[in-house]
This record gives C-alpha cells, structure tokens and sequence, in this order.
C-alpha cells in the first residue's frame, strides 16, 4: 500500500477536497442543528417528546415509513424475481420504468397521486364505491411512501438474483422439494441480506419524505401530520429551537434504526453463507 | 404413463404460476408507476391544449424554469468535482478511517430533506450562526438563491460519488500506474486514462444528481421563502400553483418535469444497455 501510495499521485488533494466539502455542507450545519436543538435543554426536549402531537407525527412518520417499506420489500422482491428469471414482452421497458420513483420530482409525484386517489380521480372514484378512501388518509400517506421507495428493494435485490448459483435451487428440486419449499428454504435465505439492505434504504427515504407525502396527507394534526412537516410548522412559527431539537430526534430515531438494520444484515449474510 | 401425465401437469402448473407472477409485477408497476404518470398529463391536458400552453407561457413559469436550470447547472458540476475527488481518495488509497468517511458520504440519503433545509436556515438564516454576521455585511444566502444551491448540493452530494466508488475500486489500478511509470504527470494521467474508463459511470451519476437537483422539493422549500419570480424552483413554483387550486397550472410545469424524468430515464437506460460493462463494478466472483 505504501508503494501504491508513491506511484498514484493526488491523495492529499482528494481527500482534502473531499473533507473540507464534507465538512462544510454536511457536517458543519449538522451540528448547528444539534447546537441549536441543545438550547432548549433536556426538560424542553422531553416536554417536546411528550407533546402527544409531536409523538403522533412521529409515529405516523416511523409507523407508515415501516409499513411502506415491508410493502416494497414483497412487491419490489416480485418485481426483481420476474425481470430476472422471466422472458415476456416489454421486460425492458418495465426494468426501465422502475427507476421512475428516483427519476420523478417528489411534488410531481404527489400532485400526481393526490389526482388519482381523490375521490373524483381515477383511482379513487372506484376505491370510493368499495367505501375506501386513500386521498387525505393514512392510506395516502402509505401510498406516497410505497412509491418514493419502490427502487430501492428492486434495484438491490435484482443483481444478487441475477448471479444466484442455480445449482442449489435444482439440487434441492432433484432432491423432491416443491417449488414454494425451494424458494423458502434455499433462495429466501440468499436473499435476504440484499432484501434488508433494500428495505433500509426505502424505510430512510420513506422516513424522511416529504414532497410526495404532504399534497395527498390532507396534514390533520394528530391524524395525518407527519413529522417532517412539523418541522416545517415550526419553523414558519420561528420555533427554531424546537425545529431543530424535533430534526434531532428524527435522524437519530433513523440512525439507530439503520444501525440496527446493518446489524441485522450483517447476521443474516452469515446465515446466508452457511445454509442449514 | 401415469409419470408422463405428472411431469406434464408440473410443466403445466409451472406456466400458470410464472403467468400470474408476471401478472402481478405488471399490474403492480402500472398501478403504482404508470398511471401516476399518466394522470400528470391527463390533468395537464384537461382543459385543452391552449390552456395548457396558456400555463406556461407566463413569466413566472420562465422565471422558475430559469432558476432551476440555474440552481442545477452551479450544483451538478460541484457534484462531479466531489464526487470524481471522494472516489479517487476512497478507490486508489487506504487511509484511517476510510469506512467512516464512506458512511458519512452516504449520510445524506438518510436525513429527511426538510431537515437538509432547516441545517442551512440555522447556519444562515436571521437567528442562525453566521446570520448577524451576513446580515451586517449585506449578504443574503436565505430566501435567496445561494441557498437553494446549498440545499441542493447537500441531497445531490453522494449521487455521482456513489457510483464511481464501486467501479473504481473494481477497476483497480494498474493502468493508473503504468501511466505514471511510463512518465504522464498527474492531470495527464487522470484526463487520459482514469476519465475514459469512468466516464460512462459519470455520466450516469449526473443524470441521476441532475433529475434530484431539478426535483427537488422539500430542502429547497425550507430555503427559499417562495418569494415568487425570485426564489420559487419549478417544484414550488407547482405547489404555489396547486396550493391557489390552479391545478392545469400546476399540472402544465409538473408535466415539463415529468418529461424531464422521462429523458433521464430513457438515457439512463440507453447508457445501461449500451455500455453495462462499463458502469457496473463487476468483480471476480461476482457480488
């Protein structure tokens, strides 16, 4: 490595540029944050916590994040199963279309949702007879988040299905197991560390969203607010301490969650090397 | 004969199965993805297609189109030069704690985007760190544009790193060496041998940072005090729209960004098709 070091030139450089940029745009405002969340103290944060409408949208905002992304991990694991081992017409575009969500500005997404699943959209006119109303609900919210985070479960979990050895799946098939046996036991197993990994990164986003959620929320207090649009509230009403304290709160509920996502990950993969 | 008709029935039960999978992957993806996509249009269109361009043919449509090709074109070149400077650091050279500056490259697709507002509104804003001092010295970065770019440098900022990363490290660099060995100085070396084996991978990572950069709501939202014709992106200047009930109005710039997705994905899948071997990190022994 020390000899690598001599011959490639430029890593002071590179690295300087890459610190001093982190340093400045991510890490410096970061702890702005933390430093103004501290000027209300820890009696101020705990009273903040035990706002029933800070823990309702804080609630809805994990609670929906979670739901949505459980949603994804069975729909984009469907998804990524029938582009990689089926042939069909217009595979193609469909593979091409799944990247719409990261693509599609999230405030296009969410009047375009909203249009839908109003109860004169074309979603929700037919919903509506069925007595189910997506637009302005929890469900809406759900639906937004599904969206947002669809890729992520595809986009993961595709390239590992792509370059699974067959040869288990056909000796546990020889050995007599049915197909659905097969796929529990020998290709579950394989992939579930790209299936946490997906689900991570569509739950982060799905937490944190905030375009495409808040035109189809209907944001009634208690009800269908959620966090990130709380901030928002607060900061408009130059509460920028409880803003602030309220952005704490939320990154660290998402680290912690990531963190024991990684963990969670990390003894699956192991599980995964060595099958039963 | 009874064995024949059991493989026959297998073969049989396996198509109808592999059917309804398909089945449901497309009904999904066009419930979810395509209609969604449709109604922007549909809705756009729904008064006819002089009211359609009747909505966009107004100065404060020009004025938001014109400030978020400006907020992209200053945020997605930054992207580049940090993202090309992070891979070179992270790809070509160990050094303590590489995994944690990895992470912290990553970290903002963890923070909500209203939060990548807020950090800015903090540092910059009236009651913020630096603001008495900007503010005495007649520089204005909230409710302006500076702070659009900042908020959108902050969301963009691992899109173009991310991709160069794995591919980098998967390329090795032995060519890099051989330049140097054989007498090239760094930026030859660099413009001649690592950008061309890159450049596809670069690419794809612009095209991805600059549909964010344009997209973006909530950071830019927080930042920009929707001043209109001043500070208002085409993402808001579609919510002020859509907040008067304006809805063809909202739809007809929605429409401008949604054909805006439409060309990034079609590129972006042109570049996969056409040179997937060049994007993907493709190690030995697979993934």
């Amino acid at each position: 490595m020390a000899g690598r070091r001599r011959v490639l030139p430029g890593f002071g450089l590179a690295l300087g540029y890459t610190l001093a940029c982190l340093g400045l745009l991510v890490l410096l405002p970061l702890a702005a944050l933390v430093w103004k969340a501290s000027g209300i103290g820890m009696a101020g944060l705990l009273h903040l916590l035990a706002t029933p409408r800070t823990q309702a949208a804080l609630r809805l905002s994990f609670g929906a994040a979670f739901i949505a992304a459980l949603a994804n991990a069975a729909f984009g694991l469907l998804v990524a199963w029938v582009l990689v081992r089926y042939r069909f017409p217009g595979r193609r575009l469909l593979d091409a279309l799944v990247d719409l969500p990261f693509a599609l500005p999230t405030a296009v997404a969410g009047i375009a949702l909203t249009a839908l699943y109003a109860p004169n959209g074309w979603l929700g006119q037919t919903l509506a007879t069925f007595g189910l109303r997506v637009a302005y609900t929890r469900l809406g919210i759900g639906v937004a988040m599904v969206f947002v985070g669809f890729p992520f479960v595809v986009r993961t979990v595709q390239p590992v299905l792509a370059a699974l050895d067959r040869d288990m799946e056909e000796a546990a098939e020889s050995l007599g197991a049915r197909r659905a046996q097969t796929f529990v036991r020998v290709i579950l197993p394989m992939l579930a560390p790209a299936l946490l990994t997906g689900f991570a990164l569509a739950l982060a986003r799905a937490v944190g969203e905030y375009g495409s959620v808040i035109f189809i929320a209907g944001n009634i207090p208690m009800r269908s607010e959620i966090a990130p649009l709380l901030i928002v509230q607060k900061l408009e009403a130059f509460d920028y301490a409880g803003a602030a304290a309220l952005g704490v709160v939320m990154l660290g509920f998402s680290l912690l969650l990531l963190l024991a996502l990684s963990l969670l990950q990390r003894r699956s993969r192991r599980w995964a090397e060595q099958p039963a | 004969m009874s064995a024949t008709t059991g493989l026959r029935d297998g073969a049989w039960s396996r198509r109808v199965a592999r059917m309804a999978l398909v089945l449901a992957a497309v009904a999904f993806l066009v419930l979810f993805l395509v209609l969604p996509l449709c109604a922007v249009f549909a809705e756009a269109l729904r008064k006819g297609l002089h009211a359609y361009l009747a909505a966009i043919d107004q100065s404060d449509a020009f004025a938001a189109i014109r400030l978020t090709l400006l907020v992209a074109a200053i945020a997605v070149p930054m992207n580049i030069v940090f993202g090309v400077a992070a891979a070179w650091a992270v790809a070509r050279f160990e050094f303590p704690g590489k995994a944690l500056l990895g992470a912290l490259i990553d970290l903002p697709f963890s923070v909500s985007p209203v939060i990548a507002g807020l950090v800015y509104v903090l540092l910059f804003g009236a009651q913020g760190w630096f603001g008495p001092w900007l503010e005495a010295h007649g520089v204005r970065l909230i409710f302006a544009v500076p702070g659009l770019v900042l908020a959108t440098m902050f969301v963009t900022l691992p899109f173009v790193a991310r991709e160069l990363i794995p591919l980098m490290q998967a390329q090795g660099s032995e060519e890099e060496e051989a330049a140097r060995v054989l007498g090239a100085n760094g930026w030859q070396m660099f413009f001649r041998v690592t950008l061309p084996k890159i450049r596809w991978a670069l690419l794809y990572g612009v095209l991805l940072c600059n549909a964010r950069a344009m997209g973006e709501f909530g950071a830019v939202s927080v930042v920009s005090g929707h001043i209109r014709g001043l500070t208002t992106t085409m993402p808001l200047e579609i919510e002020m729209r859509y907040n008067e009930y304006d809805y063809v109005g909202a739809f007809a710039v929605a429409s401008l960004l949604a054909l805006l997705a439409l060309l990034t994905l079609a590129a972006k899948s042109a570049l996969e098709w056409r040179y997937g071997d060049e994007l993907a990190a493709h190690a030995p022994g697979g993934h």
